[in-house]
């Protein structure tokens, strides 16, 4: 079997006093579709920001495509990466937020190539080329010209997933994308990551609170709670067959809302 | 005195406050920016000196500060004519008061914006520059507006180290003649005007500024 | 430099003048604080009033102190207030200019905070058929209270910071004794530093003691007799 895409060995993450994982291991193959379900607070969005590099770890490791994130390799050993490897890893990864956070002073069109353009030194022309491919995947080819706090929640977070994807990560995180959309808005937004997933090979992490969506989708769910997976396996057996009593719990107290 | 000269002398004072502003103005936006980003971003020594400055101009009063550096910096061997004193004085006090608001305008920008620029692998720099300072800047125009208005009020202050600005001569007017009460009236009116066109002339810059930047406001 | 070295001789002999002066101060400020908290308070209510002229009529006053300089209203009462036969100490003009002067600041931070009180609590004292004045006793004050104590603190604290000001019309606070005492010697370096640092030293205790009330404040607000 070749080595999994992402990978936490031992990993313990604290807030303060407050222990979120303490000898968290988890492996996620390439091409792979993972959920990540379970109550708030349980450690969801936290796993997905350490691997954006958004918060750091206190012990343990993480690699990506075999690679220490957090960790560089030297002649004595693993020491504590430092802006410019951080700046390498970052290549692999995209996120997406439950917020979006758009850039507000720029235009929808701006908003997807300004990245590729800074970062990764692409041309205008190539960098628009991008985008109003990507514009026309996620169905936001009309708004191009039109500013972010001019848009629905669901147009802007589809402006996220297309902001995401220019920069062509090879694992992109998806952090509770639907919640902050009003119900009616939700749909557009799954369909896209629908699409996605059919037409492209991404190795995908999704935290969400859509069961159906988790169930459909994914090739995988795993059940969180206190900072452990206390479940994992195919959606149909977790949703349908589920075996410890607390993620029986927690799918009944879901599905009775 | 006949009512046009009284007139015509308050307005040769009113351009000498409004030279003073002019000159100030510069000198505490330099200021407001240099000392609040050093305030923010450097590392722990200079930032305590940041924090030396700001605290001391906010923490002591203007007149003062224009005592200080007009009567007691000559004995150090520093002589500044009474205009330079005066800019530099009013310039370094609503600077340090500006830091104030460059720091809140930054810390205003919401937590979001720093972390889709990590996602998006911008560098330090770039994340300061093209993410954060644009959102943060409409943010300052109104409290900066605010300020130029204390700034012009402050320039009175000079008429007490004889600067011959608008204060000044009215108060020499008002030893003189028997118009007290119109001269101060014109006077008033004079500076109300001054800030009026200040507020408005800010309030244009913003609406233009966040058109630009995010069409009318920001927020999600 | 030239050698100008500070003089703790010369330090420690116009420190009690300075320190006797800084009861001026003081004073001014206390009773320039008491005037403001007055003027902002009524200010505040009748931008409240139900007739659109109080109400536009009082936001232009105000806008009109704000924005003119401390130092003119300090001159225009000082010169213009005995043409009409009233005369007053300088104390008392600087006194009235602070109040008058803060007072309009103070008026906009009484303002959101009566504006902060939830609508219902209104509605539930009409249906209650408090009268408004118990109304705002009672009811809206009480609760609009803790909310406004940083601010007014702060402008407490500024309208401190511009008593020097006041040395203007001649009063004997701080600035113009150190100005008198660096006349009379040529030296300004020690009068005017101590008068600087007795300032920063007030307005951190100040701003230290501000501090303390709001955190002792009952969250809930207490009940004025």
């Amino acid at each position: 079997m070749s080595q999994p895409l992402i990978e936490f060995q031992g990993v313990e993450k604290r807030f303060g006093d407050t222990v979120i994982f303490k000898d968290f291991n988890f492996s996620v193959e390439d091409g792979e579709i993972v959920s990540i379900i379970g109550p708030s607070g349980s450690g969801k969005s936290t796993l997905l920001r350490i691997l954006m590099t958004l918060e750091g770890i206190e012990g343990g490791v993480v690699n990506v495509a075999g690679e220490p994130l957090w960790h560089k390799r030297t002649a004595n050993g693993l020491v504590p990466a430092d802006n410019k490897h951080l700046h390498r890893m970052r290549h692999h990864l995209g996120m997406v937020f439950q917020h979006f956070n758009l850039f507000p002073h720029m235009s929808v069109k701006r908003n997807i190539t300004e990245a590729p353009m800074r970062v990764q030194g692409k041309t205008k022309a190539e960098a628009e080329a991008i985008a109003d491919e990507l514009l026309e995947l996620v169905g936001m080819s009309d708004k191009a010209d039109m500013y972010p706090n001019e848009l629905s929640g669901g147009q802007k977070q589809r402006v996220g997933i297309a902001r995401a994807l220019a920069m062509q990560p090879s694992i992109l995180l998806l952090d509770e994308i639907t919640s902050a959309l009003d119900p009616e808005l939700v749909d557009e937004v799954l369909d896209v990551i629908r699409n996605l997933a059919k037409k492209h090979s991404f190795t995908m992490l999704l935290v969400t609170h859509e069961m159906y969506f988790a169930r459909e989708i994914s090739d995988r769910v795993c059940f969180f709670d206190q900072g452990a997976i206390v479940e994992e396996g195919e959606p149909e057996q977790i949703f349908t067959a589920p075996k410890e009593t607390r993620t029986q719990a927690f799918l009944n107290a879901y599905m009775s809302q | 005195m006949p009512f046009g000269e009284i007139i015509s002398i308050l307005l040769e004072g009113a351009l000498v406050t409004l030279k003073i502003v002019a000159l100030a103005l510069p000198l505490a936006a330099v200021m407001a920016f240099g000392f609040g980003m050093l305030r923010l971003y450097a590392p722990k020594p200079i930032k305590y000196l940041a924090i030396i400055y700001i605290e001391f101009f906010r923490g002591t009063s203007a007149l003062i500060q224009l005592y200080w550096i007009y009567f007691v910096l000559p004995f150090f061997g520093f002589s500044f004519d009474a205009m330079t004193a005066g800019v530099v004085a009013l310039g370094l006090n609503i600077g340090a008061y500006g830091t104030e608001v460059v720091r809140g305008a930054m810390a205003s920008v919401p937590k979001g914006q720093y972390e889709a620029a990590v996602a998006l692998n911008f560098s330090s720099t770039q994340r300061l520059w093209r993410i954060l300072m644009p959102q943060a800047l409409v943010n300052m125009i109104p409290p900066f507006g605010n300020l130029a208005i204390e700034l012009v009020k402050a320039t009175s202050l000079v008429s007490l180290i004889t600067i011959a600005d608008l204060t000044y001569r009215a108060k020499a007017l008002a030893d003189m003649t028997l118009q007290v009460t119109e001269i101060f009236a014109v006077v008033l009116v004079l500076y109300f005007l001054f800030a009026q066109v200040l507020a408005i002339g800010f309030r244009v810059l913003e609406k233009k500024l966040s058109r630009g930047l995010g069409r009318g406001g920001l927020g999600q | 430099m030239n050698g100008f070295d500070w003089d703790w001789q010369f330090t420690f002999e116009v420190m009690p003048t300075i320190l006797e002066a800084a009861k001026v101060t003081l004073l001014a400020t206390l009773l320039g604080s008491c005037l403001a908290i007055v003027v902002g308070l009524s200010f505040a209510l009748l931008r409240r009033s139900g007739f659109f002229l109080v109400r536009s009529i009082t936001y232009w006053i105000v806008e009109f102190v704000r924005s003119t300089p401390l130092l003119v209203q300090i001159f225009f009462l000082y010169y213009v207030m005995p043409e009409f036969g009233i005369s007053m100490s300088p104390l008392l003009t600087g006194v009235l200019a602070l109040g008058l002067h803060y007072g309009a600041y103070l008026s906009e931070v009484f303002r959101s905070g009566i504006d902060g009180v939830e609508k219902g609590q209104w509605e539930a004292s009409r249906a209650l058929n408090l009268s408004v004045f118990d109304t705002y006793k009672d009811i809206v004050l009480p609760q609009a209270l803790r909310p406004m104590i940083p601010a007014t603190g702060n402008y407490i604290i500024a309208m401190f910071k511009e008593t020097p000001q006041l040395s203007a019309i001649t009063l004997l606070e701080m600035l113009q004794v150190a100005k008198i005492i660096g006349s009379e010697n040529f030296r300004y370096l020690e009068p005017f530093t101590l008068v600087g640092v007795l300032y920063l030293l007030f307005s951190l205790i100040a701003a230290y003691g501000i501090h303390c009330v709001e955190r002792r404040f009952p969250k809930e607000g207490i009940t004025l007799k």
